[in-house]
């Protein structure tokens, strides 16, 4: 199954976990899966009308996904991917 | 009177070159968070831009690297490091290079390619950090780079070094009381290693007492403002002093790109997104006012965010 990877930031709202296994076909499913299990992930990830927020990155290996197919990305098996925070501090 | 930084004050002088330029960054009236000019409370930002790297980091690390060098704390050969977010590594690399200092420094691999490339350019020695471990990921790495080779490397940690939020103190601060001729009522800043809102904090303490600092932070520890740290989730800067602010404003990241567009479009200030949350910070503090005079730092402009397409999009 395909591996979600959190940031520091973001695992206090995913019981602490640094990675999540979660099943899927494509992006999508993965964060649907991942939000079911963890919704208070749901605000800092999804805006009110259910879409990604616009900072909010994830990557399938070195790709940003908006550089593919978007949430409709296609997941191998053994994909992995990360969600990426933005750089804090000077 | 020319300082003597040997060996280095052999590459510049001091007094003459470069550094000479950082500060007295002009003052902008914002019009439209002035309530378009129809009433008492005027808005102003300082377009720290204009400092010769760019950004308002160029205080700090002018302070940091002028006051190693009179302690005699880089050696030659040694490497000043430090860990940042791009724009604190680009003035220590604009000035390393100016005096032959070699930089090198931790940043998280997920910086956008336009600081990355920059810092390439300078000269600047990468080491490229976990982007999920973030800011902090980076900072820890410089730490253990320092305490394992302590004589290869001067630790600038901009983070814990009063020499940071001292340059505030010795500049911005008076800059910002001879620039509205002492008529600044409330002075808003954003929050990443809290070195502008301490410094200026101190000097009205003592300078102008009435004047309200506040400080401006994301509103969760996910968020999108790069340069900005939710502090109560983050490692705490060493320099950070929980009373150097009257109050804290936090700001969501959709409204800074919101303004970041909107003074793009509507005043032709063309800021990156640590200005455009302060530009909101200031907005909210104006409204609550009647009369007054609002004073915020743009920390850099737009140029290091092209790469981000969801900033520029046209909603």
């Amino acid at each position: 199954m395909p591996i979600l990877k959190i940031p520091t930031p973001l695992r206090p709202y995913a019981d602490g976990q640094g990675s999540i296994t979660a099943p899927g076909k494509n992006v999508s499913e993965v964060l649907e899966f991942t939000l079911e299990q963890y919704p208070h992930l749901k605000k800092h990830l999804l805006s009110d009308d259910q879409q990604l927020r616009p900072f909010v990155n994830v990557f399938l290996g070195e790709e940003n996904i908006k550089e593919l197919q978007g949430i409709e990305t296609p997941l191998k098996e053994d994909d992995i991917l990360l969600i990426i925070p933005s750089i804090a501090g000077g | 009177m020319k300082q003597d930084l040997t060996p280095y004050v052999k590459r510049i002088a001091l007094d003459e070159g470069m550094p000479s330029l950082v500060g007295n960054t002009p003052l902008l009236p914002l019009v439209t968070l002035s309530n378009n000019g129809t009433s008492n409370v005027q808005v102003f930002a300082k377009a720290e831009w204009f400092n010769p790297s760019g950004s308002v980091k160029d205080r700090p690390a002018w302070g940091i690297i002028q006051n190693a060098l009179h302690e005699g704390r880089i050696l030659p050969g040694m490497h000043l490091l430090d860990s940042t977010s791009g724009n604190m590594g680009i003035a220590y690399a604009t000035f390393g290079s100016a005096l032959g200092i070699p930089i090198t420094l931790a940043l998280p691999s997920n910086a956008s390619p336009e600081r990355i490339k920059i810092l390439q350019a300078l000269g600047a020695e990468l080491v490229l950090t976990d982007p999920l471990e973030g800011s902090d990921g980076a900072i820890q790495v410089a730490q253990q780079m320092a305490e394992d080779h302590p004589e290869k490397y001067y630790y600038a940690n901009q983070y814990d070094n009063p020499e940071n939020w001292r340059s505030h103190y010795k500049s911005t601060g008076p800059e910002l009381l001879e620039q509205t001729a002492g008529k600044i009522t409330h002075f808003v800043a954003g929050m990443g290693t809290t070195g502008t809102l301490t410094g200026v904090s101190c000097y009205f303490a003592e300078h102008k007492t009435d004047v309200e600092i506040i400080g401006v932070q994301p509103d969760s520890p996910f968020n999108g403002l790069e340069g900005l740290k939710h502090i109560a989730t983050s490692l705490q800067p060493g320099i950070y002093d929980p009373s150097a602010a009257d109050r804290i404003i936090p700001v969501k990241t959709e409204d800074a790109y919101d303004m970041v567009r909107c003074l793009a479009r509507e005043e032709g200030y063309f800021i990156g997104i640590s200005s455009g949350a302060a530009a909101v910070a200031a907005r909210q503090v104006a409204n609550e006012l009647e009369e007054g005079v609002v004073v915020t730092v743009f920390p850099d402009a737009g140029f290091k965010y092209l790469s981000d397409d969801e900033l520029w999009k046209t909603t």
